[in-house]
């Protein structure tokens, strides 16, 4: 079987595995976020919380609970590592310092996971497992909890995931309670299928124990230090939260993170099944199944046109070393090939993912620009857990926009009224990330200390690798993807600060506006549908939506894209 | 003023709740969650989840999942020299995140990483054209030969695999080197060559501390 054959029956074969539980898994998710029945466990967590799971909270009170959870979240993890040097079980790895703190914690709290430490070399257990991995569960929760929010700002009262006395009319502005729904999401959803993939992980070879840094004899005599570690429960969480943080600096690419084949295509099985099924999840709640079928018309046609753009330039392997070389295996493990790794990379940076399997700065040319235009498209396609569906239903409002323009007509949108007020709010969450990537990155082509930090100045045509090195980084870090074209050094206090307030603000504005047009929505009396009514349950509306995101990401990026991965491609 | 102090005391009721939520949370997702997968984890998988040794005459030899080095010693400039008795594994010039932390790893378990380099780059360019060479010469091949798994670094730096082809050009070599008959050797890479998962999963591959164990019993048995 000639490798790009079995590229395709992976590509096939994860299809129909995500094919086969995006029913029951879409629509387990849609009763949990509408069950007006709490567990056992879960009222005992409310209680030490101390919030009414069954209050109802407009706009600013959600809003405010985001924000109060995640800089407590924040603040914690920033404390932990700089405290990593008394605490106990940090294998005799010192404090980190302020600036890479402040960078890993905004980083694990906003869902991104850059990581300008090597994980072998700086974190230890209780930082790592009671640190990172727990971000990596309520970050993916609460972006799930925006989401969910966003939906019942269209879908009013049905959808509330509360019991009780409940406002008929649905225009109250009650978006539901971000307590239940993070909580909800961790014990219901994530926690669940965390246990049972680290299992199969470690069936497959993944280490899981808490042996430290041990030596580990050679085959030539002598021994090597290595180091053990509660791998496998946070590789599944860091796939299925869409966060990416590795626990050692190889990330999945490592054997103990990732051992073969099998757990490659599992692990992007993780990466994707929860962005995917919440469409299911979405029609649920909206209750019109075929509403949500759309939106995954446009993420998939998006995700499998970059992925076999992927593995057409990757087997073509352009690019003087790698026509040397005779294949793109410079930074790809072969146990997983180049089509494993080309399936990998598209899923990572099309969510937010950021996890690597192989290292992206080592792709073709065209294989790193379509991994930045991945991320630039702004992550949605299936995009992270929650911050996807939310992302493409703000894409979805534009494309309601822009045809609306094109006939004269109000436009609307799953029976509301995309007014001045909601257009303006989806246009400043399409600015937050350009703005902040593009800032950044042309603030640091002219600070000299920020160009010491680019691995390939030798490059032919220096320029061109250079400047993508810095794009990507902050694409990455705004998008809160986290994965690198690794040669940038980004332990830097300029890199850690940019990238930290980058992946913050990219995090965290979007979710403000986000929840200000669920809020404006919410208090909307819904519109009944007419023969005027544009159909966005219809493949036409489908075609409209790529064709929106591909444009406006486009247009914004493309100056950007032609100075790096272009330039360098077409040389 | 009262609204200023409700408006205080309100952040900070908030602030609390969203302190005591994380901690609940970091009970379960940071404490019980990783002890209770661990416990599974080494009850049922305990020899996989302490990361998979290999054993030979009673020794640990290594992880059969982490790639490592066969040489005899250094050169005058330091820089290790393949044992030839052995297979060897592919090239691992991993540099860790950049130039300036750039020690070339080596196989060196605890900075695994790739080196980053990119397509157009010239040190690339030239590592990839000199280990060719080297390859070339060193087994007896055409250049044309050389699969890109021998001339290339892995993404860990610590693959512990190569591809039959890189493993099947050592083989004449590697007999001549133990005095061993050829069709011998080539019988036990071809033995230690595992296919794709189910037939289409990942890549055909050999583990190199697997065959180089059963390559030196080999060589122990008969003499």
């Amino acid at each position: 079987m000639s490798p790009v054959l079995a590229g395709v029956l992976q590509l096939t074969a994860l299809i129909a595995a995500l094919a086969l539980v995006y029913r029951p898994l879409g629509d387990h998710m849609a009763a949990v976020y509408s069950s007006p029945k709490h567990l056992r466990v879960e009222k005992v967590i409310y209680r030490c919380i101390g919030a009414d799971p069954n209050a109802g909270m407009r706009w600013p009170a959600y809003l405010r609970s985001v924000l109060a959870f995640s800089a407590a979240g924040m603040l914690f993890l920033y404390l932990l590592q700089r405290l990593q040097g008394s605490l106990p079980l940090s294998l005799g790895f010192t404090s980190i310092s302020p600036d890479q703190a402040f960078n890993t914690a905004a980083s694990f709290v906003a869902n991104t996971n850059w990581q300008s430490y090597s994980g072998e070399q700086a974190m230890g257990h209780v930082v790592q497992t009671a640190g990172l991995a727990v971000q990596n569960f309520v970050s993916a929760a609460t972006g799930m909890a925006v989401a969910v929010a966003l939906i019942r700002g269209f879908a009013g009262v049905r959808a509330r995931a509360r019991g009780g006395a409940a406002d008929a009319d649905g225009r109250t502005g009650d978006l539901g309670n971000f307590w239940t729904d993070l909580v909800r999401g961790v014990t219901r959803v994530l926690v669940p299928i965390a246990v049972i993939g680290a299992i199969v992980l470690v069936a497959c070879g993944a280490i899981q124990n808490f042996s430290g840094i041990h030596g580990l004899g050679q085959f030539m005599g002598g021994t090597q230090q290595t180091n053990g570690g509660a791998v496998a429960s946070q590789e599944v969480i860091k796939e299925l939260g869409t966060n990416g943080g590795g626990y050692f600096n190889a990330n999945s690419a490592h054997p103990f993170e990732n051992p073969n084949g099998f757990t490659n295509l599992f692990e992007i099985f993780l990466i994707l099944v929860i962005p995917f099924s919440l469409t299911r999840t979405f029609g649920r709640l909206i209750g019109n199944l075929r509403q949500g079928y759309a939106i995954l018309a446009a993420m998939g046609i998006i995700w499998l046109g970059f992925t076999a753009l992927m593995m057409w330039t990757e087997f073509a392997h352009g690019g003087p070393a790698l026509q040397a070389a005779g294949a793109a295996m410079e930074g790809k493990e072969n146990r997983f090939g180049i089509g494993g790794s080309a399936i990998f990379s598209v899923a990572t940076t099309l969510t937010s993912t950021g996890a690597v399997d192989s290292f992206h700065s080592s792709f073709t040319a065209f294989g790193g620009g379509i991994q930045l235009l991945g991320m630039m498209l702004g992550e949605i396609a299936p995009g992270g857990v929650g911050s996807g569906l939310y992302g493409m239903l703000i894409m979805a409002i534009i494309a309601v926009f822009i045809a609306g323009l094109m006939v004269g007509r109000t436009p609307e949108y799953l029976g509301k009224k995309i007014g001045t007020r909601e257009i303006k709010l989806a246009a400043c969450y399409l600015l937050v990330t350009p703005t902040l990537v593009l800032g950044f990155t042309a603030a640091s082509m002219v600070l000299p200390d920020a160009l010491g930090s680019i691995l390939n100045t030798k490059a032919l045509g220096a320029g061109p690798h250079g400047f993508s090195e810095v794009l990507y980084a902050f694409t990455s870090g705004a998008n809160n993807n986290g994965s690198a074209f690794g040669g940038l050094n980004a332990n830097t206090p300029w890199y850690n600060t940019t990238i930290g307030l980058a992946m913050l603000l990219g995090r965290f504005l979007p979710m403000v506006f986000v929840l200000a047009l669920a809020g404006s929505l919410a208090g909307q009396q819904p519109v009944p549908e007419t023969a005027g009514t544009l159909r966005t349950e219809k493949p036409l509306f489908a075609g409209l939506l790529v064709g929106t995101i591909l444009i406006i990401s486009g247009l914004t990026y493309f100056p950007a894209l032609a100075l790096g991965p272009l330039a360098e491609g077409l040389s | 003023m009262t609204v200023v102090n409700n408006s205080v005391r309100n952040t900070a009721r908030l602030a609390a709740a969203g302190l005591r939520a994380l901690l609940v949370l970091t009970v379960i997702c940071g404490v019980l969650y990783p002890l209770a997968v661990t416990g599974v984890a080494q009850a049922a998988f305990s020899e996989k989840a302490n990361g998979s040794e290999v054993r030979s005459e009673g020794k640990v030899v290594g992880s059969s999942l982490l790639g490592q080095r066969y040489d005899k010693g250094h050169d005058k400039h330091g820089n290790p020299v393949p044992d030839l008795k052995f297979f060897q594994p592919r090239p691992s010039a991993g540099l860790g995140s950049n130039k300036d932390n750039g020690v070339n790893t080596r196989y060196d378990l605890q900075v695994s990483g790739a080196t980053n380099l990119a397509a157009s780059n010239t040190d690339l360019i030239k590592a990839v054209k000199e280990r060719k060479h080297w390859v070339s010469v060193t087994y007896g091949v055409p250049e044309a030969k050389v699969p890109a798994d021998a001339v290339t670094s892995s993404g860990s730096g610590l693959d512990p695999d190569v591809s039959p082809a890189y493993a099947q050009l050592q083989v004449d070599r590697v007999a001549k080197e133990n005095h061993l008959d050829k069709a011998a050797v080539r019988r036990l890479v071809t033995g230690h060559t595992t296919g794709r998962v189910l037939g289409f999963m990942g890549e055909p591959r050999v583990n190199v501390l697997e065959l180089n164990t059963a390559l030196r019993e080999m060589v122990q048995q008969k003499g």
